[in-house]
């Protein structure tokens, strides 16, 4: 029995070392750096400190008294909202996406799902430059639009909200539409046919039985989707010109500009916390559901 | 009164790409009455499911008519017929309790709260299901899974009710008693039963009237008993129970009846459905309609040459002096012997009538 035992670890030791080096040590590591103090010339000093938590919600007076600065916490909602707006638009276009692409036959499913995936080939840096080009002024939109009567400028998009929204939609779709699609394509149709047999119109076929069924799919989707545009930069820098700071460009301007390492470190460990409480309520709310993924 | 449900001249080609066009339906014409438990009955693909489909909705006809009491459906979706399916695969919500699958039409129909909760509990006391209202499909048996799907469709009380082969997924003893059920539940419910099956034993067990179907043409409907005992065709016969398949020519006809020669010495009497004298014709004979006794001068005789002992009754391989061979199926004696054996010296009675001129 103890040589069973003994084997076992010794099987999943080497899942526990890539675990802990890559998962747990890095953040162990931002966890010390954000108690550390900050040297002016780049990374940190050897000193506790938990000012970069006091930092994050109040400014020091002249007197050294604290006053209430909610420019973080501002950073903080617009993430949020931004996070939560890009997740509902990438539902709301994703949807009815891998719906079509689940109801093809099956040889040109693989197709449109490798062109779903096609984008990934490239870098999201260069992809992002090239929605600069479509959005400023006197860009693809404007420029299409000016020759059909509107005037220069009108739709001189960049560095404002709706460009990073749209920087944002584009970049997570593919990771709303796969596994949609994933929950879609093993769904039993002929329940949608028994459902209106029932006298369910369309719309209650799809409310009663296609998005319950999917249901796992758009919960995934919809992770998969927030999680990473709650902390994304490269968007909001390039196409909100860093006027519209989401968080993680908070992160990334702390790091390499203003060289504020423990700030920045504070700003992902509170970023990360509020990403876990977001799991945990959705593990709390799906549990004991127990809902098979599709038909029988 | 009109017809529950009328096909016209129904025709419906399956069109894929890559593929030739299939002709699942070739000019169906059918009614069916009210309060008819009606059996579509053939083998598999012969557009039995096809039939059922366009009825509910799911398919449109590429010619002809469908009628609801005499009315053209064919602009209504399925959701708006007042006909429900239980599907051969039974198609239950698995994101559902029983009770919210068999309440799921009643619900689409917006029905009263309580109205809904009272139908429900009827359905499921009609199938025997009361104490399974709280469970999932997943946790239930086939039979039990079955009589769910029955009880879902039956809940709003539709006009028509079709049935895609519900029995098949069910091992033999369970399907024998849902046959008894179904009959019941048609009887107590009053709705049309359009049932689809490719087994003749449950069709003749149930049905008020049964189309035999085969490869997109309805062959002949009828009651079970002029289903079996009066095939119109070869197919039918085939089809429908064991048959022998004798070619004669008529060689007298007198008052409606026939004598048809199928061998030197072997003459059988018939009906003459319309043959006149020196017509080539096909006969199809049950086996369990043909006796065997002595040998004995003026009856057709021959030789046993193989016998199958099968429980109540014996079936044997008769060759007849002059060439042809015909299967007979006897009961056994009391001790459950076989009257025969192999070898034996036979002669063969056919009694006026028991055997069918086959049109075609
Ligand atoms: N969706 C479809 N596409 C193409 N061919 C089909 C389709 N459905 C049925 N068929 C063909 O139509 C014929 C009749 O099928 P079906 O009505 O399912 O027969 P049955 O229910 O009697 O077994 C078969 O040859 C079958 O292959
Ligand atoms: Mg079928």
């Amino acid at each position: 029995m103890q040589r069973t035992q003994i084997s076992a670890w010794l099987g999943v030791a080497p899942a526990w070392f890539v675990i802990g080096i890559f998962g747990v040590l890095p953040m162990l590591i931002m966890l010390g750096i954000s108690f550390m103090v900050a040297d002016p010339y780049g990374g940190v000093e050897p000193a506790y400190s938990h000012e970069a938590y006091i930092q994050f919600l109040f400014e020091r007076d002249l007197d050294d008294s604290l006053i209430f600065n909610p420019i973080y916490l501002n950073i903080v909602l617009r993430s949020v909202g931004l996070a939560a707006i890009t997740t509902a638009l990438c539902l709301i276009v994703g949807l009815p996406v891998a719906y079509f692409i689940a109801r093809q036959p099956e040889s040109r499913r693989d197709v449109l799902i490798l062109l779903i995936t096609i984008p990934f080939w490239t870098n999201l840096l260069i992809r992002t430059y090239a929605w600069i080009l479509i959005l400023t002024r006197n860009g693809v939109v404007d420029a299409r639009l000016q020759s059909v009567g509107f005037e220069a400028g009108t739709f001189d998009l960049l560095y404002t909200n709706t460009a990073v929204l749209i920087g944002l939609v584009y970049s997570y779709l593919p990771f709303m539409v796969l596994p949609l699609y994933a929950s879609l394509e093993k769904m039993d149709f002929r329940l949608a046919e028994a459902a209106s047999d029932l006298y369910a119109n369309r719309w209650r076929v799809a409310w009663e039985v296609i998005l319950p069924l999917a249901k796992p799919g758009i919960v995934a989707g919809c992770l998969l989707v927030f999680v990473p545009s709650i902390g994304a930069f490269i968007a909001p820098d390039l196409l909100g010109g860093g006027k519209r700071m989401m968080l993680g460009s908070l992160i990334y301007f702390q790091f390499a500009t203003a060289r504020n390492w423990p700030f920045g470190a504070a700003v992902s460990i509170l970023l990360m916390a509020f990403v876990m409480l977001a799991l945990l309520v959705y593990a709390r709310v799906n549990k004991g559901q127990g809902l098979p993924a599709g038909g029988h | 009164m009109k017809p529950a449900v009328e096909a016209k001249s129904v025709s419906k080609i399956y069109e894929t790409a890559g593929h030739a066009p299939v002709k699942a339906l070739d000019n169906v014409s059918l009614a069916i009455a009210e309060n008819e438990f009606f059996t579509l009955l053939g083998p598999s693909g012969c557009g039995k499911t096809t039939l059922l489909r366009l009825i509910a909705g799911f398919e449109f006809p590429n010619g002809g008519h469908i009628l609801l009491q005499g009315q053209d459906i064919a602009h209504l979706p399925p959701d708006k017929r007042p006909v429900n399916t239980v599907f051969q695969h039974y198609a239950l919500f698995p994101h559902m309790t029983v009770a919210q699958n068999v309440a799921f039409g009643l619900r689409m129909l917006k029905r009263p709260q309580a109205e809904i909760g009272d139908s429900v509990r009827q359905a499921l006391a009609l199938v025997k299901m009361e104490a399974y209202g709280a469970r999932r499909p997943s946790q239930l048996s086939g039979g039990q899974q079955q009589r769910v799907a029955f009880a879902r469709a039956i809940a709003p009380h539709p006009k028509v009710l079709l049935l895609d082969e519900p029995l098949s997924a069910l091992d033999l003893k369970l399907r024998q008693a849902m046959r008894l059920e179904l009959k019941r539940l048609q009887r107590e419910t009053g709705i049309t039963f359009i049932f689809v099956t490719h087994d003749q034993e449950e069709a003749l067990t149930m049905s008020d009237r049964i189309a035999v179907m085969s490869a997109g043409h309805v062959q002949q409907v009828g009651e079970p008993l002029a289903i079996y005992e009066s095939p119109v065709n070869r197919f039918v016969a085939d089809f429908i129970g064991d048959s022998n398949f004798l070619d004669g020519a008529v060689v007298k006809t007198a008052k409606g009846g026939a004598l048809i020669k199928v061998a030197p010495n072997f003459l059988i009497e018939t009906s003459a459905a319309g043959a006149a004298k020196g017509d080539k014709v096909s006969l199809a004979l049950r086996p369990e309609k043909i006796t065997l006794a002595q040998p004995v001068k003026g009856l057709p005789r021959g030789v046993v040459r193989e016998a199958v002992y099968i429980g109540n009754s014996t079936t044997y391989m008769v060759e007849i002096d002059g060439g042809i061979g015909v299967t007979v199926r006897e009961s056994n004696s009391l001790s459950g012997q076989s009257h025969f054996a192999v070898g034996d010296r036979v002669g063969v009675v056919v009694e006026a009538g028991a055997a069918r001129l086959l049109a075609g």
